[in-house]
């Protein structure tokens, strides 16, 4: 039964990776991945009819495998969870329905959670339980924020946002620019670790004295990168590739760590959380290290495999609903493409707590858990 | 169940007759729709999800956000309960509830000014596979017979002998399975989505200069 230590399944598909993890507790058993990406690549970026088929495909395969490397049976699960959102809707509502259809079955709580929110949920795995309140920079393909967590199962409040593209983003159209294939974020960080992050001054966005101190903006970055290389190819000189990778990459970097320093600075914080596919960044990671280490602050980035899409990070905040008796989702749950960062997750209409006593007969989901709770 | 139409609908058939079955005709809210409608059929008769030995599911063509939605329902619940899935043809389905003894066609709305058809020789017998065409290039094919299903509604001047019923019933599916699964279980499909297009997936043009000329 749940206690402290929930035992959850998490299933993702708000992107190109159909996930599933398991935890117990803050113990990770089982984190299966497909993943799409490569019938992207010729695309040059996710497509979400493709991605869509990809998770339909892959989809109990997964679960099933999951469960099978964490040596479970789904019987003994103390609650589903399922990214709600935000993400590609056609995407999201594969994994949705497949949540809601294993939680009935099973007669299971359903909780709904957020992408986002998720992404921070996920270093308790790694790290331990999140100090409160936990800073958190959040860095990938389709998202870039500063994010302010008191608790990470009902306080999420956003501090800034990219204005433009994510610096994910910006990773993929560079390589792009460069003729380097999709995903840009490897290949960008493999080639700048021989390049001179020193050799080409480009623009640190939203950096002047009067600019937002912790929204950012990369497509300016991405513009200068993308002139200067033309300029070259034009003038008929050769692209220094592997210079350019690096000081493309120092100005993405500098801007991300120098505003989430500030931030916890000006907030009294003393950790800093940094979670999604562009935390994998070898740069990005040796750079807040030594900036969080001169400013005294403690920095928490999961292994790269924890801060790309996964089922895990899911399973790891559906895990801590349970464990603080957070409502749970009902069998109207939607796949909502823009939940906003603000909803850590999607209780059920009624929006009572789910308790361990049963007490209550009118939500189905909570209902039918009494069977096999205890059975 | 069936979402691969406007359509999302679920019923319970106990090998005799269909015990209970709901309805509900909404193009967008399938996701939402579904599982309360299998709670709702469950609790109408008094029984669980474990009660129930086979699972029955349209596998379109249909639009493909929800056709989606009822494959994976459907294959969660199998994978979760032990159940086999058996998949039907979805315009099956629409030509069993027609009750028509005579040759005729079904077609669906596909959007993008096509129907999903497929021909029939009676309301148990397809004659060919389900295809993706634009109303007035398949008119001339089907002269003259009655065509089933929203399609034929939403071209009269295509086919002009519209017939019942306009929406897909997971009753009729579920009767059309049962009657199969007693003559020993042939006719059923895998419960994959059929598709019937390629995905919208645009290779991008070479790289395009960022600097104006
Ligand atoms: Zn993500």
């Amino acid at each position: 039964m749940a206690a402290d230590e929930p035992l959850v399944l998490g299933i993702e598909t708000s992107c190109d990776e159909t996930g599933v993890g398991i935890v117990h507790g803050t113990t990770l058993l089982a984190d299966a991945v497909a993943s799409s990406v490569d019938t992207h690549a010729r695309f040059g970026g996710v497509v979400p009819e493709i991605a869509s088929r990809a998770h339909l495909e892959a989809m109990v395969p997964t679960i099933e495998r999951a469960l099978k490397t964490a040596g479970i049976s789904a019987r003994d699960l103390d609650g589903i969870a399922v990214t709600a959102g935000p993400g590609l809707a056609g995407a999201l509502l594969v994994g949705v329905s497949a949540a809601k259809a294993y939680a009935y079955a099973l007669g299971k709580p359903l909780y709904g959670v957020n992408h986002l929110a998720s992404h921070i949920c996920v270093d308790q795995l790694e790290h331990g339980k999140l100090p409160e309140p936990t800073m958190a920079l959040l860095v990938s393909g389709g998202h870039s924020s500063l994010l302010l967590s008191a608790d990470i199962t009902s306080d999420v409040r956003p501090l800034g946002a990219t204005i433009d593209d994510a610096a994910g983003e910006a990773f993929d159209k560079i390589a792009r620019v460069l003729d380097l294939g999709f995903p840009g974020g490897p290949v960008i960080d493999r080639l700048a670790r021989e390049g001179d992050p020193a050799a080409i001054a480009f623009p640190r966005g939203l950096s002047g004295s009067r600019d937002p101190a912790y929204d950012f903006s990369f497509s300016g970055l991405k513009t200068a990168v993308a002139r200067w290389i033309e300029a070259k190819r034009a003038a008929g000189e050769d692209v220094p590739v592997r210079d350019v990778a690096a000081s493309f990459q120092e100005a993405v970097v500098d801007v991300l760590t120098r505003k989430a320093v500030r931030a916890c600075k000006d907030e009294g914080v003393d950790h800093l959380m940094i979670g999604g596919g562009v935390a994998a960044n070898s740069r990005l990671r040796a750079l807040a290290q030594e900036r969080c280490e001169r400013a005294g602050i403690r920095l928490r980035v999961p292994r790269p495999g924890l801060c790309t899409d996964n089922g895990a990070m899911v399973a790891a905040l559906g895990s801590e609903m349970v464990a603080r008796n957070r409502p749970a989702s009902d069998l109207e749950l939607s796949a909502d493409s823009s939940l906003p960062v603000t909803d850590p997750h999607v209780p059920g209409a009624q929006g009572h707590a789910h308790e361990h006593d049963h007490s209550h007969d009118h939500d189905h989901v909570h209902e039918v858990s009494k069977e096999n709770l205890y059975s | 169940m069936d979402t691969a139409t406007p359509a999302v609908t679920v019923a319970l058939h106990d090998g005799e007759a269909v015990v209970a079955s709901s309805s509900q005709v909404d193009a967008r809210r399938h996701g939402e729709l579904l599982l309360p409608a299998v709670d709702r059929v469950l609790k109408e008769a008094g029984l669980k999800l474990d009660a129930v030995t086979g699972i029955v599911v349209g596998v379109g063509p249909g639009p493909y956000t929800g056709l989606r939605v009822g494959l994976v329902t459907a294959a969660a619940f199998s994978s979760a309960l032990g159940a086999p899935v058996h998949g039907l043809c979805t315009l099956d389905g629409l030509a069993y509830a027609s009750g028509i003894d005579e040759p005729f066609a079904v077609a669906t709305d596909a959007r993008r000014k096509e129907v999903y058809w497929a021909r029939y020789e009676d309301s148990r017998t397809r004659v060919t596979d389900a295809a993706v065409d634009r109303p007035a290039e398949i008119a001339e094919r089907l002269a003259g017979l009655p065509v089933v299903g929203a399609g034929a509604r939403l071209y009269p001047e295509a086919f002009p002998d519209a017939r019942d019923p306009e929406h897909q019933s997971a009753a009729a599916l579920a009767a059309l399975a049962a009657e199969r699964l007693a003559a020993g279980g042939d006719g059923f499909l895998d419960p994959l989505p059929m598709y019937l297009r390629r995905p919208d997936a645009q290779v991008p043009k070479n790289y395009k200069v960022v600097t104006p000329q």
